[in-house]
């Protein structure tokens, strides 16, 4: 019986276009990516209709996450000001009389974000930085009685004030949406402490409701640069 | 699937005894572990990535001042107070009452998120039709008019307007910062969050424990 042969048909495909694709793609995210800086802890943060963009400056940050654990960062624009790191760190060092060594201090600078009380500073800093937190610390005291949150950041303006006066330094605050209000009142309140009166809260973008006072003068000022 | 593609079968030559032919090798490559790489590397990429940029919102809080002369009075017919209690996915854990607090908290009122917009919107246009007729600030409106702001009709009109937010122990500070981002929303001017007083409070947890 003559059998019916099937061609062979070679299951090979050309993978040519895919390679080339995916490439691009990945040249694209390898582009656009930034890495996320290391967190101590998640924080999800609400959402606003604000349109203020967060930008890279000399900032003093203050992040709390849901359980209330407050942390402490800055950060610095230019290169040149990186050296404001060891000055604050220093100041805090020397009032605060934590006899910090050399290799703490650096540890301090690759890494600012404390979010320890003073007396645990010296051995948080003695762990480096990129394992530091692998623990959740117990985060900087905000009460009436110690708030060592003020001081932070009363060192911090002091230090960029020093520098420079008309330096321009964003205070911001970071917190979670679950966190409860006293944890944001005690940060606020250390503001007031340090003279702060105004800041900057971290959110999440969000589209103005439509119907609402602010989706009318965002059309009418979308309407207006059309037809000018 | 991708196959390891070693020689040609060489198709069509014809192999007589001794014509020794040197082996054609093919040029094609398989790209499969290639392939795969590249999308290693792009889930990585992904998954590093941040992609939204977080926006900031604007926030200015007075100094703490003991001296009666520099603090603002309110109006109490210009005044609405939120108050944010313990919230839930049920409960919103908002209040309000515009004006002043009864003593017998007879104006509290429990609302929520999408209640509360038309509270503020329906108080604002009351405050800002009662300026209408002290017709003071049409030179305000005009400097407004003239530097092309966007709501300059109301401008001066609705700054009498004050918002009160006063949140609770209990309260999130997601919640509070609704409550701030429906002061942009709406455009209110003057708002402050300050301190819940312990009648407030204690309406806040009547209110709770009776649902």
């Amino acid at each position: 019986m003559p059998s019916i042969k099937i061609p062979r048909k070679s299951t090979a495909t050309d993978m040519t276009p895919f390679v080339d694709v995916a490439f691009l793609i990945l040249s694209f995210f390898m582009l656009a990516t930034k890495f996320k800086p290391p967190e101590p802890a998640p924080i999800s943060t609400p959402k606003s209709v604000s349109a203020d963009q967060l930008t890279e400056e000399n900032a003093v940050l203050v992040e709390f996450d849901s359980t209330g654990r407050v942390f402490f960062s800055m950060s610095v624009k230019k290169p040149e000001h990186e050296r404001l790191k060891r000055t604050l760190i220093e100041t805090i060092n020397t009032s605060k009389n934590l006899g910090l060594t050399e290799a703490e201090i650096r540890s301090f600078e690759r890494n600012t974000v404390i979010g320890v009380p003073f007396r645990e500073l010296k051995a948080t800093l003695a762990i480096p930085p990129d394992d530091r937190y692998k623990k959740l610390p117990a985060g900087i005291p905000t009460d009436s009685t110690n708030n060592e949150l003020a001081e932070w950041i009363t060192t911090a303006k002091s230090t960029f004030y020093n520098e420079s006066r008309s330096m321009q330094v964003f205070y911001m605050i970071k917190g979670d949406n679950n966190a409860v209000y006293p944890s944001f009142d005690g940060v606020v309140e250390a503001m007031r402490r340090a003279d702060q009166f105004s800041y900057k809260l971290v959110t999440d973008p969000k589209e103005a409701p439509a119907g609402s006072e602010l989706y009318r003068q965002r059309q009418q000022a979308r309407g207006a640069s059309v037809t000018p | 699937m991708a196959d390891i593609d070693v020689g040609s079968d060489g198709g069509g030559h014809k192999k007589g005894p001794g014509v020794k032919k040197a082996k054609k090798l093919s040029t094609r490559v398989d790209m499969t572990p290639m392939v795969d790489l590249g999308f290693l590397l792009i889930t990585f990429f992904i998954f590093t990535t941040t992609m939204s940029t977080p926006n900031t919102m604007a926030l200015n809080v007075p100094k703490k001042t003991e001296d009666e002369d520099k603090r603002i009075d309110v109006k109490e017919s210009n005044a609405l107070t939120i108050m944010l209690g313990k919230s839930s996915e049920a409960n919103p854990g908002l209040y309000y009452y515009l004006g002043q607090l009864e003593a017998d908290g007879s104006n509290f009122k429990t609302s929520n998120f999408a209640d509360i917009r038309q509270v503020i919107v329906d108080k604002r246009k009351e405050v800002m039709s009662r300026h209408l007729h002290e017709n003071s600030c049409q030179e305000i409106q005009q400097k407004a008019k003239d530097k092309n702001k966007p709501n300059w009709q109301n401008a001066c009109l609705d700054k009498d307007f004050v918002v009160v937010i006063k949140p609770n122990k209990e309260a999130k500070y997601g919640r509070t910062i609704d409550v701030l981002d429906e002061m942009a929303i709406n455009d209110v001017k003057a708002f402050a969050v300050v301190d819940i007083t312990p009648q407030e409070n204690e309406l806040i947890i009547k209110t709770q424990g009776g649902k």
